[in-house]
């Protein structure tokens, strides 16, 4: 067995991993002890690498050929890198050629390496001569980005992870960090245990698990974070809790802030943000008389029309009570992206150049221009390039007209799907670089380019805390696939014998499909951080392999990055000073009104991670969360006669989903919740134009902030009906291993043709890496006015394996009741039977028995034809296991609270117990803050007194 | 008080089971009422027909399916005539007279001549080891001729032919059914239900021989047939030939009686013949609103409601029976009921079970179960049964229907 160093795909923790393999086959996962992000720790996503990198899965999901449609809507064929890359080459000179140069875009991902991001950059910036590049991170991390430079004067994140052990009180804003970055959550378990003193603020307009951790939960409405960061101010100086010194001595603009929050009184901040005046008080108390405060902040801040405003009067109150340039202090935004941040060290936006260099700045073009080599006249181009929405728009609107689209699915994570897809359909040449095949954005590609992804590719990424560690090679390159930057770099030199000279030599001189040609790529980059804020002249590939991953700035010289930013109180702005933020509140792009009464927020799941391309492949992740569904107060539901289950049309002014309601009392009235994941892969149908329905985004609002260009996917308002769709459909099988997601990719196939669909996979669930084999399966469920054809159905069945001379079946036509079930005999012992896929049409209430019935894998062989007895009453008694909790033991909610009653003392004491006995958070501990809720909500009952102590 | 009135004479034609179930009604009633007569053509009591197959599979004897014994004639003070066929009535001086010369004079008179079995006019249906599945001759006759012969073809994939085919296969026969339809029982079952039937009949060592029209029974030199000839020209060895392709009401009497007869002899809602009141017709023999009933529960209907009028009772009426099949075959079960093939304007629910061999069908319309057809699985059967002759409107149980009676 080989081992290899590398880093995990997911979110901006950027925690290490040890990539075990086996040849080609990549075997097994850990956290590696040596990272200084994880220690050896992994969340539930980590943890389960490996099983997303198996043969069966490459086999199944991942685009391995270079494939081209000759017309939209047709099914690809497969063609070699040459053609493609010629093909690809041949359209963009045309289109540059006959339309300029800003007539293409290249939109590509915070989940690239550095390298890749510099590659494409540099294509575009450099050979190309257009800024329209732009990048997912767009949607993540540019109002943070906006909010640092606004404020501190550069993009360059202060704080780092151990500052969670300095700092006394933990003000973590428009993050739900339990789910998003679960290893940074543990650290702050670590840190409450080792400092039970340290008191934590959550703001946030639902109450998430990470609540559970909180002293204080300031349950604000949504949007309304400037109201109260402004309020937080106002008390801060009226009682004199402001650090005036530090102010004078560091700060400009603040006199123009104190003005302006002058009528930002405890009343009004309660009444806009919906929250106890008292709970402010105490809240700016914490904040700025503690001796250390960190804030934590993510897209709650920044998926916001006014992103930048948010996280510039956050920042404020940094620089007005000092709180920052010391231990356990600071403002910390999290980056969502593993590689958000190397993505904008390269300049891989439309307004950013290389090293946090501008692109409205002359001297800075010239810098860049002169490092890339380009001969005179050739300058980088001034004009700013089109943001994410702004690319879209412009395609959609035939001004784009060849797309580069790499390593993201904008046909799922994209605001306002209706435009995006128009986009695709109108622009010329659409290509797709993508490890994929199976997101909803390779369907509307003319040419896809397959891609490396987690355990092939070479690289550097850097995280949140600024600290660059090396992505390594575990298997080589499966298929046709080649690494993002070498397939870019192949193209960008087809090209430059296309296009006018811009530079005396190549500007990608880079060794193709090599480890030295992605280290030559570095190497340029780092030569380009020289002097800026962010240099790494000091750092090597080397450096790296010998003493591990390392923070930057780390010049030449140095031996070490530096930990955290500002100690000298001196920022990157032209007199050294930081800028107070000085700016009105603005509510939300579009106000709940009448005809959209609910405000729509939208967010992580705990064991989802974005659109599902890699995690949707594995069933277990599907067991925290099992199908999409829109969250609710169950007032507002029981106002509208909506029931839990019930299917309900969500609409804006942009478009319309349909899926299950389901209550929960962490909203707030008047709101809603839909997790970001549930794109067209997992949620569609037919709309009332018999266009398929396009997830959770068709919803979403384009509006994005003026200065960050960040849409507020955080926030739309929509109206939320019961759907009229009285025949209902769900279909439930385990499928074998190598089938299961080619089967998944046949039912998507047939979700539009149903009114409402989703379809997910689903696992055996049980302790991770038990030795047992998994099972995977899928659930399908669909909804429509009038029963479905019978050979729809029947194709339905097919795919599902239920088109076997055994299978059970009831069929009342006229009815719309058409059920069937197929029982297995065990070949160990013939007297026991188990379901393995059943179909109901019609009346699905047998839902209730039979989905618990198979996916728990509980004996059958006593229903027999009782099975497709209609009802929600089990025929014959069954005991369902319940929703899983801890994903990485398989334990269930059922069994917790079984067990709960006999775990006596305090809260910490129980957990011990409830841990000793059925080891459920023990091992990644991403329930931990849901094992908590559940202590708490059993104590509370027993002790109600003490509950408020 | 009033003297006491001489008692009516009541002849009955045909000991059968019709014609005896009859008389218990009318006993049942009136015991007194009439001097009974019956003539009898068999040299047997009154038996139980449909029991002949279990006799034939050797899981019954002909003594266990005797109805009524004489001493129940007896103990009813009924004269009866065994072994004589009546072959003329004078109806002016309403007098019968058997083959042998036996007279009876009748004041009413019970016509309950049942059926013949149908013989196929093809050459060779006179061989010797041709035979028809009626009655206790012809079982004893294939009793014996299963010690002897090997090979034998039942012609007619109805009820009487699959269990005559099972029979002489538990006598030890090789048995192949030979049936002009291309599916079995296709009166009484659907393709699906036919086609299960098959595979369980089959799985028991029976051959089939399906959608096969029969040219000729070819003979040997001592005039036993010796083989089935098919119109396609294969050939299937055959020492015995069944013939089991349907029946035809005995109406030979009645047409000599100058009686309206269609299809059998026709009768009114009380059994009486509309040609002569004094006369009544019930079973197979009988033709009413245009149906001659071959099964044994519309003949027990009709035996109450002509024992209702002979005891002069008078406010019984019958209205034609909705019939059900059921094959006594052991280990099968199968029930068939009213428009078990649906048809225009009809809804079906259908459920199957194939691990179980079960399939249920059943046949709606206008919110009404009209027919039921169920394989594997019948003991809903006799509730569907009820539904169907109450014509309850079944739209609340619509979706529980096929999962058995409520409280069941």
């Amino acid at each position: 067995m080989r081992e290899t160093q590398s880093t995990c795909p997911y979110c901006g923790v950027g925690c290490g991993v040890i990539i075990e393999s086996e040849g080609t086959q990549i075997t097994g996962v850990r956290g590696d002890p040596a990272h200084p992000a994880n220690f050896g720790r992994l969340c539930t996503k980590g943890s389960t690498l490996h099983l997303t990198a198996t043969a069966a899965v490459t086999m199944q999901t991942r685009l391995l050929h270079p494939m081209r449609r000759t017309a939209r809507g047709t099914a690809p064929s497969a063609i070699g890198w040459h053609e493609a890359l010629d093909t690809a080459t041949a359209k963009f000179a045309q289109v540059i050629r006959d339309h300029g140069p800003d007539a293409v875009g290249f939109y590509i991902s915070g989940q690239l390496l550095t390298e890749d991001y510099y590659v494409f950059n540099k294509l575009a910036k450099g050979l190309i001569g257009t800024n329209n590049i732009d990048t997912n991170s767009r949607l993540c991390m540019s109002s943070a980005v906006a909010g640092y430079k606004k404020t501190l004067g550069a993009d360059a994140p202060p704080a780092c992870y151990d500052d969670l052990n300095h700092a006394q009180c933990l003000f973590v804003v428009g993050s739900n960090t339990a789910w998003a970055h679960p290893i940074l959550f543990r650290r702050i378990e670590d840190a409450k245990r080792a400092n039970p003193a340290m008191k934590i603020v959550v703001v946030d307009p639902r109450r998430t698990d990470t609540c559970e951790i909180a002293d204080l939960h300031l349950a604000i409405q949504p949007g309304t974070d400037v109201m109260l960061f402004h309020g937080l101010l106002h008390l801060m100086l009226r009682e004199s809790w402001t650090q005036p010194d530090y102010i004078a001595a560091h700060t400009t603009g603040f006199d123009a802030l104190a003005a302006r929050v002058h009528d930002c009184t405890p009343e009004r901040v309660a009444q806009v943000c919906g929250i106890d005046a008292r709970d402010l008080l105490e809240t700016a108390r914490l904040f700025a008389t503690s001796a250390a405060t960190l804030s934590l902040y993510c897209q709650g801040l920044n998926q916001s029309s006014s992103g930048t405003a948010k996280n510039g009067t956050l920042i404020n109150l940094h620089l007005a009570t000092g709180q920052i340039g010391r231990a356990g202090a600071g403002p910390f935004s999290l980056t969502g992206q593993p590689n958000a941040m190397g993505g904008r060290e390269v300049g891989g936006m439309a307004n950013l150049l290389g090293a946090h260099r501008d692109l409205a700045n002359p001297a800075h073009r010239a810098e860049v221009a002169a490092l890339w080599g380009l001969s005179e006249g050739h300058d980088v181009p001034a004009t700013p390039g089109k943001t994410a929405v702004e690319l879209f728009q412009a395609a959609a609107d035939g001004d784009i007209r060849a797309l580069w689209i790499a390593c993201t699915n904008p046909a799922q994570s994209m605001p306002d799907q209706a435009t995006v897809r128009r986009a695709l359909e109108r622009c010329e040449f659409v290509v797709v670089q993508e490890a994929f095949a199976t997101t909803a954005t390779c369907a509307y590609a003319d040419l896809l380019l397959p891609a490396t992804t987690w355990g092939e590719k070479v690289g550097t990424v850097t995280n949140s805390e600024r600290r660059i560690s090396r992505v390594r090679q575990a298997v080589p390159a499966p298929g046709a696939t080649r690494h993002d930057w070498s397939a870019v770099t192949d193209f960008a030199q087809r090209l430059e014998a296309l296009l006018p000279s811009s530079s005396a030599v190549s500007l990608f001189p880079y060794a193709l499909d090599t480890e030295a040609g992605a280290e030559a790529i570095w190497n340029e980059h780092r030569e380009s951080t020289r002097g800026r804020d962010l240099d790494i002249t000091g750092l090597s590939w080397p450096m790296l392999d010998a003493q591990g991953p390392q923070q930057w700035p780390l010049p030449e010289g140095r031996s070490s990055g530096r930990a955290r930013l500002y100690e000298d109180g001196v920022f990157p702005t032209l007199d050294g000073r930081a800028r107070f933020y000085d700016v009105a509140y603005q509510p939300v792009a579009e106000a709940r009104e009448p005809r959209y009464p609910f405000a729509l927020n939208t967010g992580r799941l705990r064991d989802q991670w974005h659109g599902m391309s890699r995690t949707g492949t594995l069933g277990r992740l599907f067991s925290h969360a099992p199908e999409p569904v829109v969250q609710m107060h169950p007032e507002d539901m029981a106002g509208r006669k909506i029931r839990d289950g019930d299917l309900v049309e969500v609409t804006s002014k942009r478009g319309a989903i349909v899926l299950p309601a389901q209550s929960s009392t962490d909203i707030g009235l008047g709101q809603s919740f839909i997790a970001m994941h549930w794109g067209e892969e997992a949620l569609s149908g037919r709309s009332h134009r018999g266009k398929r329905l396009a997830g959770v985004n068709a919803l979403s609002n384009p509006a994005f902030c003026p200065e960050s260009k960040q849409p507020e996917l955080k926030h739309a308002a929509v109206q939320i009906v019961k759907a009229d769709l009285p025949w209902s459909l769900l279909a439930v099988a385990w499928l074998p291993g190598d089938r299961v997601l080619a089967v998944q990719t046949a039912l998507r196939a047939l979700m539009p043709r149903f009114a409402f669909a989703s379809c997910v996979p689903f696992g055996s669930g049980g302790a991770l890496n038990a030795g047992t084999a998994e099972r995977s399966g899928l659930l399908f469920r669909a909804a429509d006015h009038d029963a479905a054809p019978a050979d729809l159905l029947a194709e339905i069945e097919a795919l599902l394996g239920l088109a076997t001379p055994d299978t059970l079946r009831y069929a009342d036509a006229r009815q719309g009741q058409r059920r069937a079930a197929r029982l297995v005999r065990s070949a160990a012992d013939p007297t026991e039977a188990r379901l393995d896929a059943f179909l109901l049409g019609g009346d699905t209430r047998s839902e209730a028995w039979i989905k618990p019935l198979l996916q728990d894998q509980l004996p059958a062989q006593a229903f027999g034809r009782q099975l497709l007895r209609p009802g929600a009453t089990a025929p014959v008694r069954i005991q369902a296991r319940g929703k899983v909790v801890c994903s990485c033991f398989g334990v269930t909610e059922t069994a917790i609270l079984t067990r709960l009653p006999q775990c006596t003392s305090n809260d910490r004491q129980r957990l011990a117990a409830l841990q000793g006995e059925l080891k459920c958070g023990t091992n990644c501990g991403s329930c931990l803050p849901e094992l908590r809720r559940m202590l708490h909500a059993t104590s509370v009952a027993a002790q109600p007194e003490a509950a408020l102590s | 008080m009033r003297a006491k009135k001489p008692k009516q004479k009541l002849v009955l034609v045909g000991n059968g089971m019709a014609g005896v179930r009859t008389l218990e009604e009318l006993i049942k009633i009136d015991p007194d009422l009439y001097d009974i007569t019956v003539f009898g053509a068999e040299p047997h009591p009154n038996y139980n027909r449909i029991l002949l197959s279990p006799v034939l599979a050797g899981e019954q004897t002909l003594d266990e399916i005797v109805l009524n014994p004489w001493s129940w004639y007896e103990e009813h003070g009924i004269t009866v005539h065994a072994g004589r066929k009546v072959v003329a009535v004078d109806r002016v001086k309403r007098i019968v007279r058997a083959d042998d010369g036996t007279e009876a004079p009748y004041d009413r008179l019970l016509l309950c001549t049942g059926s013949h079995p149908f013989v196929l006019p093809v050459p060779g249906k006179d061989l010797e080891g041709v035979i028809a599945y009626r009655d206790i001759a012809d079982t004893q006759a294939m009793i014996e001729t299963a010690k002897t012969h090997r090979h034998a073809v039942v012609i007619g994939g109805g009820l009487l032919g699959l269990e005559a085919a099972n029979g002489l296969m538990l006598r030890g026969m090789r048995v192949t059914v030979v049936h002009v339809s291309e599916w079995l029982m296709n009166r009484q079952l659907d393709d699906v239900a036919a086609g299960l039937l098959r595979q369980s009949l089959e799985a028991r060592g029976l051959t089939f021989r399906l959608g096969a029209h029969t040219q000729e029974l070819v003979g040997d030199e001592t005039g036993r047939v010796k083989a089935i000839r098919f119109k396609d020209g294969s050939e299937e060895p055959a020492d015995l030939v069944v013939m089991a392709v349907g029946i035809r009401p005995n109406v030979a009497l009645a047409e000599s009686m100058r009686l309206h007869c269609d299809r059998g002899i026709v009768v009114t809602d009380t059994l009486q013949t509309v040609t002569d009141a004094r006369i009544y017709a019930v079973g197979e023999c009988a033709a009413h609103r245009g149906v001659a009933y071959g099964l044994v529960a519309p003949l027990f209907e009709q035996a109450r409601v002509a024992a209702n009028h002979l005891a002069e009772m008078g406010y019984g009426r019958y209205l034609g029976s909705f019939i059900s099949t059921k094959l006594k075959v052991t280990g099968i079960d199968l029930f068939s009921a009213g428009n078990f093939m649906g048809g225009e304007g009809t809804e079906e629910i259908v459920l199957n079970d194939p691990a179980d061999g079960v399939y249920k069908k059943l046949v709606i319309q206008g919110d009404k179960l009209v027919g039921a057809c169920l394989y594997g699985d019948t003991s809903d059967g006799p509730w569907y049964f009820e539904l169907l002759r109450e014509g309850r409107n079944v739209r609340g149980i619509r979706d529980q229907l096929m999962f058995g009676a409520p409280g069941v």
